[in-house]
């Protein structure tokens, strides 16, 4: 019964849905926001990757609202996964030789990965959330593989985080204070494709990847530690 | 429009496990593919045929052959935000199975569907 139900429903979502995107050709974007960012963009915040000017600068104050959505799902995780008593990781068995050493090497490369890409976040593909992400897979790989490593230092963790959320909102307010609104873009904006150029969006994607490669962290040491 | 079709694929796929299974697990991956579809299909929605990357990396790029940027930005930030949404769902779900058990969502109690 319920699964018929459920077909019926979605043979009506898949008539809706295609009937919506019928009128959407394929290939072609008609979109008029799409042209004004492509032939101002460089020249209004001096970023050169245009996806990076719309979600730090165009759309800044709605990253803001993510940055706080995402933190607010690892603030939950921890009080959901919270116990009273102490929790450890379970001491399980050695790993070989080969996986230790690998993986200790291979942890800096990835933090260096992670920071090249969220530091030349509006000049070529990546940016703040990207690299988070790459730190976070680089301390994933420490959990996975090197049993020695005790778990993450939660309130260095916690710090750098609300740093790095602190720079975001007083940059923005600076904007504010400078120009007269919210995150505006008040450095001078240099010569594009230079790495000191587009004035405040560097520094703000460099606070984003911080506080997402902590909060990611932060919640994979909650999901790996025994119960 | 192979893209269209794969998305909407996902969308279904995930839609279809999110009503008919009853392991919380499955529920949260169909969740997942669920959000899957909805990205591809979002990305879909702002290609351009034969478009780059709208990135000026050097002068004399055809401005007009650059994608969609919007959708993109979009689906940069919803991306992390799933996974830590999907993180939560998955703690949600061990807190559920410390309480009652179970994962199956008939036998936790006032959940009859």
């Amino acid at each position: 019964m319920r699964r018929i139900i459920s077909l019926v429903l979605l043979t009506i979502v898949l008539i809706g849905v295609a009937f919506c995107l019928d009128a959407i050709p394929f290939g072609i974007s008609q979109s008029q926001v799409r042209q004004y960012y492509l032939d101002n963009g460089v020249k209004e915040t001096g970023a050169t990757n245009i996806v990076t000017s719309v979600v730090v600068n165009y759309r800044g104050f709605d990253t803001l609202g993510e940055v706080t959505v995402l933190f607010l799902a690892a603030i939950g995780l921890s009080a959901v996964l919270h116990r009273a008593e102490k929790r450890q990781r379970k001491e399980g068995r050695r790993s070989s030789l080969i996986l230790y050493t690998g993986c200790r090497f291979l942890f800096p490369l990835i933090l260096l990965f992670g920071t090249y890409i969220f530091i030349h976040g509006h000049l070529t593909p990546g940016g703040g959330f990207q690299g988070g992400a790459i730190i976070a897979s680089g301390f994933l790989l420490t959990i996975l593989g090197c049993w020695k490593w005790g778990g993450i230092n939660k309130n260095a963790f916690k710090i750098t985080e609300s740093i790095s959320g602190l720079v975001f909102v007083v940059v923005g307010l600076l904007g504010l204070l400078y120009s007269g609104y919210f995150l505006a873009n008040y450095l001078p904006k240099g010569l594009p494709n230079n790495l000191f150029s587009a004035g405040i969006i560097p520094i703000i994607y460099v606070a984003i990847g911080f506080k997402v490669g902590t909060e990611l962290t932060g919640v994979l040491d909650d999901l790996t530690k025994e119960p | 429009m192979i893209y269209y079709i794969g998305a909407i694929g996902l969308i279904i796929i995930g839609l279809y496990i999110v009503l008919t299974k009853r392991n919380l697990i499955k529920i949260i991956i169909g969740l997942d593919l669920f959000e899957t579809g909805i990205f591809i299909l979002l990305i879909c929605a702002g290609y351009v045929r034969g478009g780059t990357a709208p990135i000026f990396s050097e002068a004399g790029i055809d401005a007009s052959l650059m994608v969609d940027p919007v959708p993109q930005a979009l689906v940069l930030t919803a991306i992390v935000i799933g996974v830590a949404t999907l993180a939560l769902a998955l703690s949600l779900a061990i807190r559920l199975y410390r309480h009652y058990g179970t994962l199956d969502m008939q036998k936790i109690r006032e959940l009859k569907w």
